[in-house]
């Protein structure tokens, strides 16, 4: 009884909280794949419920039933062994049916899943121990941009997501918008996602990769039309000029420093690909592969003590002088 | 049952630290470990006394070596010396240690720069990063192999990896000075 | 002439009772002391110890999982780092699967095997003394590593590259592998002397329509294990080699291929999960027919059942690598083959519950564990059918759905009769009852608290929370359902604390048990509790699956047997008609010893690829002693 009533508790504290904004779960579906999924999520989690409730009621009935005389027990009766051959025949026949059900029901769910155009745009997303590379792949290559962490798509729209491993497993999963695929170093997977809603949704690496397995999120967004074509044209641009002499100093700091080494800054002497591409950094909602917000202040954090923010993480710390270090977050978040 | 109770006593301290991940090391442990004893002409010379109270950790501790191992690459060693092979810079490979073998010498051409081209990365590195790239470039050009070692890449390779020295022996290719004057004459 | 008239003396039949007792009592002695202790080859005294050892790791391997849910109840905690949290959930997973679960599956066969199909020791008792060595030195690798810091971090399935040479520095993946090889070894000694001792020591008369349900589950096992280890064997060795001596098994750059070490690795994986269910299931039948106070019902079908579960086993594995891009018809295929499983599933689950109808109940600890496991093993049967579909595994792979899923077909499956079964065999392991009271509170804390422990994990993965984190950040809405968890996984180590007190106390002090404290029908109960040496003084012969229900009072024996040396009775595989007296070796220090060699070269090859060659050579060495010819005269037919 206690049980019970502890389960129904834990069921509803489940739904209440299921109830308010999760921006990450299989449950509130904003996608074309994932609101397919849950439909048959919802299906085949209601008839193995009934299921259950069935094999519970028999067996109680089973074990509390009322019995008549005391009997030895190797003395069975013939008729009753034969009725309950024929019961568990026919449950056994009802699984059958059931699983099959579910099986068909599976593959024309896949089958649905799996509609890609030519025309979709295509997304290559690279995963790297412990962040995303996002590179939007045009037709014409001289539109093509990188960006990291934050995916930008149209709503109402198929995009086309090639996924790459570039050092160990990950797997790709924003639950609101399609389930999971892996990355994996030397093979290409694909999957297509389309919001149908602009939103924000967030996504995080499902599969084991290591120290910050738990830190490498990113951030799916998705915009309306117009609004996307804006923001991909500003992406596209090389990074913004400095304007005040704080932000100059940054940038020469930033250059002469190791930090270019790992890091790209389009427009500039910064090429490194180690690290993500940070032209528009300042864009950018978080940090840190979903760790921080984006402020000078957490980019100023993230840059003085990196190994003590996100241990074991792979930017190393470099040395710098307090002003710096100012002068670098400055330039960093003036990259909007 | 004593005897087992021993046994693992001793596997425990001989063990220990091996395999420790120090993420990010204490600020003073840090600051300790810059002040190195060289000799006067800046070849050879003494560790500071924290660096064996931690059991030299940038020799034996193979996370160390493999986290040096990626400093190697992000910090731009290739540039001159190849995957260890040489290039503009000397190779690691051959055997001959212009300056010595010793973990000190190697950091402190790291930290200081040489002469003819080695640059100094005191300030672009830390120095526990330091330490860290000095023990493993110390393991490339190993003579015999050890077990504290960071393993080869999923790459294509080039050559054999830091756990299957001698190097020297592999890649015999003798002394191949990069400038006639550069460190003593082997 | 005279050997032969003193040789006729030792026969069976020229000795009173208790003159063929003290003389067998002699023959199949263990020496007292430590000596003893290391040279026995008795196969209560191993199974015994087999199962102790494992319930050892149980414990440690609960305090980790406490330790992770420590963590876990807060965003952001701080209680372990990423690096020790790595370690901690790895050591977990391997130790529960490879130093509990499979090993103490094993162990029940080894104690109770022999027992039930009626011989006096299990077949190669030496191999039995060797296996458990090398499971003790493989537990105690792992175990020592991670008191040393280098405890395995890169999870139980050890995926390459992460576990690869590249991204795993240091011996912590090597540990993991070899430990690997130790318990692989174990098991598969254990493995082949089961099925010898099934086919060839049954009691005479003892067909295979008469061999207990246990019986059955663990021939099968013991089968999948013959089948599915080589294939981690391969997988362990290769990434041994990738990362000690430089080949490219896993490195997609020079050929190899990431993806491999998948298939091989759960190749073995998922059969493993039948290692692990297949003798809970032999042990819930046998239970069910005791306190039903039935045989039960659908024999044939239940051992049908047994054997499919067992091989569709082999055809499962993909359903582990759903989302890592393999053709869509492959993935089908192997949908519609998961679901297969429910099939036998369903047959037992409607057989037991058929049995439970007919029969009369006994609401004795064992049969609400056995209860408990219906109620838990029905749910974790159907999530299974759930992730068994491709769509829907993909939005719950690798979250906290399929963490809820596998504890509750391990836990809810396999450990829920595990522990009735000690329950009902505890009185014939040590002759004393275990107590009624404290069974019954343990049971219902294990219960409560499992479910309430596991089931909100369900609702965290459909909620997006993955597998493995350290931690997860405080903006999203898990906090509270973490919280949850962790404060009923107290209660569910609660349950664990009594059970395991009222084992010791009941292991002291428990009520004397008598030889059939249960009334059940099969032939360990035909002995006293805890059984001789010798098992039985004469070899009972068989006419039913339920010996001990349809001859009440004695059994029918065999005689013939001498007394002066260790001898068994073989028989037929079909029908058990005897066929030989055969000697069973004596108790000898070599298994030990060649142990102990193999596992100097087992963890030396950790560090050089040499200790292969020159550690060989002291194997070579006891592998001599151990099988020197010592004289014993051939079997008689």
């Amino acid at each position: 009884m206690i049980r019970r009533v502890a389960r129904l508790l834990a069921l509803l504290a489940a739904i209440s909280l299921a109830g308010c904004e999760n921006w990450q779960s299989a449950l509130q579906a904003h996608g074309a794949s994932a609101i397919s999924l849950k439909h048959l999520i919802i299906f085949i989690v209601a008839v193995c419920s009934i299921v259950w409730a069935l094999v519970m009621v028999a067996m109680i009935y089973a074990l509390a039933r009322r019995r008549a005389a005391w009997r030895a027990p190797t003395e069975l009766i013939p008729e009753r062994e034969r009725r309950m051959g024929r019961i568990v025949t026919a449950c056994v026949g009802l699984t059958v049916v059931i699983i099959s059900i579910f099986t068909l029901a599976s593959f024309f769910t896949t089958r649905a899943l799996s509609v890609a155009g030519s025309d979709d745009l295509t997304i290559r997303i690279s995963g790297m121990q412990w962040w995303w590379g996002v590179q939007y792949l045009r037709p014409n290559p001289k539109q093509a941009f990188d960006t990291a962490n934050e995916i930008h798509i149209p709503a109402g729209r198929n995009v086309h997501l090639v996924l790459e491993g570039d050092d160990v497993i990950h797997s790709f999963w924003v639950p609101s918008l399609a389930g999971k695929q892996d990355l994996i170093p030397g093979r290409i997977n694909e999957i297509t996602i389309r919001a149908e809603r602009p939103g924000i949704y967030r996504g995080q690496c499902a599969e084991f990769c290591g120290l910050q397995h738990a830190h490498m999120s990113f951030f799916v967004i998705a915009d309306e039309p117009q609004d996307f074509e804006r923001w991909a044209a500003a992406q596209r641009a090389p990074a913004t000029q400095a304007s005040d002499e704080e932000i100059a100093a940054g940038r020469d700091a930033f250059m002469s420093k190791p930090c270019a080494a790992c890091h790209s800054i389009r427009g500039t002497k910064a090429t490194g690909t180690s690290g993500p591409d940070l032209t528009h950094v300042g864009s950018r909602k978080t940090i840190g592969a979903g760790l921080f917000e984006t402020t000078r202040g957490s980019l100023a954090a993230w840059i003085a003590d990196p190994q003590t923010l996100k241990p074991g993480n792979n930017m190393p710390l470099v040395p710098l002088a307090p002003e710096e270090l100012r002068a670098i977050s400055a330039y960093l978040a003036s990259l909007k | 049952m004593r005897m087992v109770v021993l046994l693992i006593c001793i596997v425990t301290l001989g063990g220990c630290e091996r395999e420790k991940r120090e993420l990010r090391l204490d600020p003073p442990v840090a600051a300790a470990l810059d002040k190195i004893a060289l000799m006067q002409n800046r070849i050879a010379g003494a560790p500071p006394q924290v660096y064996f109270a931690l059991d030299r950790p940038f020799e034996t501790n193979a996370y160390n070596l493999s986290e040096g191992k990626r400093l190697y690459t992000w910090f731009g060693c290739k540039g001159c010396h190849g995957d260890g092979q040489g290039g503009i810079g000397p190779s690691f490979l051959d055997g001959w240690w212009y300056y010595g073998p010793e973990m000190v010498s190697i950091f402190a051409s790291i930290r200081d720069g040489r002469p003819h081209g080695m640059p100094a990365f005191k300030n672009k590195m830390t120095t526990d990063e330091i330490w860290q790239l000095a023990g493993y470039v110390q393991t490339i050009g190993a003579y015999s192999a050890k077990t504290a070692a960071p393993s080869r890449n999923d790459d294509k390779q080039v050559r054999p990896s830091e756990n299957r020295a001698p190097a020297a022996i592999l890649f015999d290719q003798g002394p191949t000075p990069v400038h006639p004057d550069q460190g003593p004459t082997p | 002439m005279t050997e032969t008239i003193a040789r006729a003396e030792t026969l069976d039949t020229e000795l009173d009772g208790t003159r063929l007792a003290t003389a067998l009592a002699q023959t199949w002695k263990t020496e007292r002391g430590l000596w003893g202790a290391l040279t026995t080859v008795d196969h209560k005294i191993i199974g015994r110890r087999y199962i102790v050892t494992a319930f050892v790791f149980l414990v440690l391997g609960g305090v980790l999982a406490l330790l992770m849910r420590l963590q876990l109840a807060q965003p952001e905690a701080r209680v372990l780092g990423p690096d020790r949290f790595n370690q901690v959930f790895t050591m977990h997973g391997a130790n529960m699967m490879f130093l509990f679960a499979v090993p103490v599956m094993e162990a029940m066969g080894v104690y109770l095997v022999p027992l039930m199909v009626g011989t006096r020791n299990i077949a190669f008792p030496r191999l039995n003394a060797f296996s458990y060595w090398i499971f003790l030195a493989g537990g105690l690798l792992l175990w020592i590593a991670f008191a040393l810091d280098m405890g395995p971090d890169v999870g139980w399935f050890a995926y390459v590259p992460l576990s690869g040479p590249q991204y795993a520095p240091g011996k912590r993946a090597d540990i993991w592998a070899q430990m690997i090889t130790f318990t692989e070894l174990a098991a598969l000694a254990v493995a082949v002397e089961i099925v010898v001792t099934v086919f060839k020591q049954r009691a005479p008369g003892m067909s295979l329509d008469r061999i207990p349900l246990f019986v059955w589950s663990m021939l099968v096992t013991s089968f999948v294990v013959i089948m599915a280890m080589p294939a981690i064997m391969v997988a362990s060795t290769s990434l041994i080699l990738d990362r000690l001596v430089g080949t490219h098994f896993f490195n997609p750059a020079e050929g190899g291929d990431v993806l491999l070490w998948q298939h091989l690795f759960w190749f073995f994986g998922h059969p493993e999960v039948y290692i692990i269910f297949l003798p809970a299931v032999g042990m819930v039948s046998t239970l069910i027919a005791t306190f039903a106070r039935r045989p039960i019902f659908g024999y044939l079908a239940l051992v049908m059942a047994l054997i499919a579960t067992g091989i569709l086993a082999f055809g499962l594995w993909v359903h582990h690598m759903f989302v890592t891009g393999l053709p869509r018809l492959g993935e089908s295929f192997f949908t519609a083959s998961s679901m297969a499983i429910a099939i036998p599933a369903g047959i037992q689950i409607f057989c037991w519950i058929a049995t439970l109808w007919d029969g009369r109940p006994v609401f004795k600890t064992p049969l609400l564990f056995v209860i408990g496991f219906i109620v838990t093993f029905v749910i974790g049967g159907l999530t299974g059918v759930m992730v068994a579909s491709v769509p829907f595994d993909t939005q719950v792979h690798d979250t906290y759905f399929v963490v809820a899923h596998f504890h509750y077909v391990l836990i809810g499956g396999a450990v829920f009769p595990l522990l009735g079964a000690v329950y009902y065999w505890f009185p014939k392991f040590t002759g004393r009852m275990m107590s009624e009271r404290r069974g019954k509170w343990a049971f219902w804390l294990i219960f409560i608290g499992f479910h309430l422990t596991f089931f909100p994990m369900h609702i965290l993965g459909l909620e997006g929370m993955p597998r493995r984190i350290y931690t997860y950040q405080p903006d999203l809405p898990w906090h509270g359902l973490n919280l949850f968890v962790s404060a009923s996984a107290l209660i569910l180590a609660a349950g664990f604390l009594i059970f395991f007190i009222d084992a010791i106390i009941s292991a002291r002090s428990g009520n004397p048990a008598g030889d059939n404290p249960w009334d059940a029908p099969t032939l360990e109960w035909a002995t006293s509790s805890p059984p001789p040496a010798y098992n039985f003084a004469h070899i009972p012969v068989v006419g039913s699956a339920y010996p001990l229900w349809d001859q009440p009072g004695s059994l029918n024996v065999a005689s013939g047997l001498h007394s002066d040396r260790r001898e068994i009775v073989i028989t037929t595989i079909t029908i058990a008609e005897p066929q030989a007296r055969e000697s069973s070796p004596q108790n000898s220090i070599w298994p030990l010893l060649t142990a102990i060699t193999t596992t100097i070269m087992l963890i030396w090859s950790i560090f050089s690829p040499w200790a292969v060659v020159w550690g060989s050579i002291p194997v070579a060495i006891t592998l001599i002693g151990w099988f020197w010819p010592s004289g014993t005269p051939e079997d008689e037919a």
